[in-house]
Parts: C-alpha cells; sequence; structure tokens
C-alpha cells in the first residue's frame, strides 16, 4: 500500500531559508543544504522548496542551491516559486529537483500546466493553490504570494488543473498558515473528493494531532509544513511512529 | 566506470550522485566507445517508451547495449529502463523493446490512481544478491503508469501491490531492472545500487 507522506516545506531566500506567518514577518532560519541533509536523515518522505526571492541573481543563488541539495539527499524533491516558462522548468529538472510546483504563472496562463504535463510528464507537475476561505464553505484562490484575488474558486480551480494535467495538487490554507491550530479539514477534503489525483495538505500544522487528522481516509495524501519542522518543535521520527501506531501507513528505513 | 546510458531521459543528476556516494564511478554518454570500455551500464528512467526506443535507435545503440549483455556485462535498467528490456510495449501503441527478457509492458489497472507515485513496499520472492541487506517490506519510491506483466516468474525477485501485482525488481542472470527509483529511495535505494555495484567484477 502506498505510505502516506510528511514534507518539511523550505522557504528560500538569498540562498537561505526563512519563515513567515501568514506569508508575512519572515525570518531567517537555516541553511538549505544543511536543513535539507537534516530532514533526509530524520526520515522525511520528500522536500519542498520554494525560491521567494524574485530578482534574476536570487535564481541562479536559488538554482545552485536546488544542484547542492540534489548531490545530498536521495529522497524525490519539489521546486516552485517564480516559475513561469517551460525553460524554468526545464532548469530546475536539470538542477536534479523530481517534480515542479506551478502557482501564480498557472492562473495567469493555465496552458503552461498542459504544456508541461505534456513536456515533462503528470508526474513531475504540481499545481500548487493559495486558498483563503471567503464564506462558511468557499474558499478563493490567491496569487502572488497570497497578496493578489484571483477570482477563481478553490475547488474549479482543482478539478481544471486536474484536467490540464497536473500530477498532484498542493493546497495552502492562507488563513491556517502559520497559525499552528490545524490544517482546514473542510477545504482539504472538499479538494481531496473533487479530484482524483494526490492531494498535499499545507498551512497550519502545530501538533501531531493535526498531522493524524489531515492524513485520515478521504482526505490528504501527503502533509506539508515548515515551522515545527524547521524549529524541531515537532521531530520526524517521533511524529511518524505515532502516525505508524494509529494506523497510518508511514515509510519506515530499517537500514 | 559505470556508464549512464543517455536517451534524453529527465533528471540524470540524482542517479550520478547517489552512485558516488557509494563509491561508485560513473558517466553519462551515448558514446559507443564508452559503453564498451564501461565495467556496467544502466540505463535510467522517466520519459516515453517510443520516445526513448527511437532515441537508442538513432544513435545505434541497441545491438551495442544487447552485445555487451550477452558478454556478460551487468546491466540495470531503472523505471522505464526496466521496460525496455522487454518484447513489446503498449505505451500510446504497440512498440517493440529490447526483447532481453520475455513479457510485456502494459498499463496499470484503471481500479487504482495512475501513475502510481510515491513510497510502496519491496515484497521479496526470492533470494538475491541483488536484495543482500534489504529488509523484506522495505519502502522504495515508484513514479510509473506501465508495468511488466506476461514475465517469466522466476525472474520475479521482488513485486509490490498496486491495483495487482506488480513486478518491482526483475532478474536474469547479470540482468537487473528496477521498477521504482533507487536513486530517490533514500538509504534503501543507495544499498540497491551498491549491491548491484557488488555485480561488477
Amino acid at each position: 500500500m502506498l505510505a502516506k507522506r510528511i514534507i518539511p516545506c523550505l522557504d528560500v531566500a538569498g540562498g537561505r531559508v526563512v519563515k513567515g506567518k501568514k506569508f508575512k514577518n519572515i525570518q531567517d532560519v537555516a541553511d538549505p543544504v544543511k536543513l535539507a541533509k537534516r530532514y533526509n536523515q530524520a526520515g522525511a518522505d520528500e522536500l519542498v522548496f520554494y525560491d521567494i526571492t524574485a530578482s534574476n541573481e536570487g535564481r541562479d543563488i536559488f538554482l545552485d542551491v536546488v544542484e547542492s541539495v540534489a548531490a545530498e539527499i536521495a529522497i524525490p524533491f519539489t521546486v516552485g516559486g517564480g516559475i513561469r516558462t517551460l525553460e524554468d522548468i526545464h532548469r530546475v529538472l536539470r538542477a536534479g529537483a523530481d517534480k515542479v510546483s506551478l502557482n501564480s504563472a498557472a492562473i495567469t496562463n493555465p496552458s503552461l500546466i498542459k504544456e508541461s504535463a505534456l513536456k515533462f510528464g503528470s508526474q513531475c507537475i504540481v499545481l500548487s493553490i493559495d486558498a483563503k476561505q471567503t464564506e462558511q464553505y468557499k474558499w478563493d484562490v490567491y496569487l502572488n504570494g497570497g497578496r493578489k484575488h484571483a477570482k477563481l474558486d478553490a475547488v474549479e480551480w482543482a478539478k481544471q488543473g486536474e484536467a490540464l494535467g497536473a500530477g498532484e495538487i498542493v493546497i495552502n490554507a492562507i488563513h491556517t498558515d502559520g497559525e499552528q491550530l490545524g490544517y482546514d479539514l473542510n477545504l482539504i477534503h472538499l479538494i481531496a473528493s473533487s479530484v482524483s489525483i494526490p492531494i498535499v495538505a499545507s498551512g497550519g500544522a502545530g501538533s501531531i494531532n493535526d498531522f493524524l487528522e489531515v492524513l485520515k481516509p478521504g482526505l490528504a495524501d501527503a502533509a506539508l509544513a515548515a515551522s515545527v519542522f524547521h524549529y524541531n518543535d515537532i521531530p520526524i521520527p517521533q511524529l511518524k511512529k505515532h502516525l505508524y501506531n494509529k494506523g497510518i501507513e508511514i515509510r519506515s528505513e530499517r537500514i | 566506470m559505470i556508464a549512464i546510458i543517455d536517451y534524453g531521459a529527465g533528471n540524470m543528476k540524482s542517479l550520478q550522485f547517489a552512485l558516488n556516494r557509494k563509491g561508485l564511478e560513473c558517466c553519462v554518454t551515448t558514446e559507443k566507445k564508452q559503453i564498451l570500455n564501461s565495467t556496467a551500464m544502466i540505463l535510467p528512467g522517466v520519459g516515453a517508451f517510443q520516445d526513448a526506443m527511437t532515441t537508442l535507435k538513432q544513435k545505434d545503440l541497441i545491438n551495442t547495449i544487447k552485445d555487451e549483455t550477452t558478454k556478460g556485462k551487468p546491466l540495470l535498467g531503472i523505471c522505464l529502463g526496466m521496460q525496455l528490456f522487454y518484447e513489446t510495449s503498449e505505451e500510446d501503441g504497440e512498440w517493440e523493446g529490447f526483447g532481453l527478457l520475455k513479457g510485456k509492458v502494459s498499463r496499470i489497472n484503471y481500479t487504482v490512481k495512475v501513475p502510481h507515485i510515491g513510497w510502496n513496499t519491496l515484497h521479496m520472492q526470492r533470494s538475491s544478491s541483488i536484495c543482500q541487506n534489504i529488509p523484506n517490506n522495505a519502502f522504495v519510491y515508484y513514479v510509473h503508469s506501465y508495468a511488466v506483466k506476461e514475465y517469466a516468474y522466476n525472474s520475479l525477485v521482488a513485486s509490490t501491490a498496486y491495483g495487482g501485482t506488480i513486478p518491482a525488481i526483475v532478474q536474469q542472470d547479470h540482468i537487473i531492472g528496477m521498477q521504482f527509483h533507487p536513486e530517490k529511495s533514500g538509504n534503501v535505494g543507495l544499498q540497491l545500487l551498491a549491491n548491484f555495484g557488488e555485480m561488477i567484477s
């Protein structure tokens, strides 16, 4: 049986891992390669790197980081942030990434999903959706790091992304991001039951129980988090052991 | 020197890094001479069956790889690289493969989500030096939509369960196939690559 995945997420700016709250108050945390190695050893199932710098110089530094990470770890990793063209995708895959995560560029140019899925395969195209709750059972999509309202319904956008060829969907709940009060289970459930590709839940993990809840049947296939892992509030081995004991299918490395 | 045969497949850097970490020297090549001088060959994964066969034909490498294998040189196929060993594939049509092993490649059953992406287990079916120090039910990382069927049962070393039984590791003498990506499978994957390295005399 396929194992549920635990995915630490590293926001990278100027070659360093940083962390904010509700997409603001960015603080320096660590060296990305060192942190990636630590997570690899701790049993993370996958890693995600977001390039949150916008400049061209920042972009080249980031590609160096991707290559250094690929040299040090032997687990899959996804790269996102500022990816706008097929050439951008080609560059990060060549640097050693396994998947790319498309966000704002896919909203302004949905054909990017289709073209990239045809060229590189659906398995490496991840659609990342930043969603914010606007009514009790309604979530809207935002772009440009949560700053701009996209006038798109999150569930509809997820369905469209799947139809265009995305192989996986990451749901970042802006309203729960950095709050450590748990994932938005209603949103995750709604999207998981609307598409048939894997769902990665993001935004809000604060306790081991939050992971247990979001990985239950009918919800997420993977859980992504940043702060709780960066500051070691939740050590990954302990988290995975707990999930395993609660009957969640989890990968262990007994070698 | 292990020759990683470049047929335009995606991320080969991770495979090179993984081999290097196990102290195995390798190069990425399409040069016949380098393949002839290599101690072992790897056909890496990612891409489409037809594209891969067409590229290998254009570069006139199919007979080179087959001849070297017949002479006893170890050959490892990863993911699509393993599928190329078989007689035919039904991926977007009907295509001929290397025919080194008996069997055909067809789509994973429609009863499960396709592609099969993520960490799944290795159920050991028989003992082999390629699985030395690998515990039964160890997790490895899979990314594929097609799988090998109608294969010779005695070639099956390990399988996984996903919409039926999927051959995960196959072996016929010094020809080894891995449906998953050992270079992305953590320490288990690195150990499997090291075991392949042990086959090189």
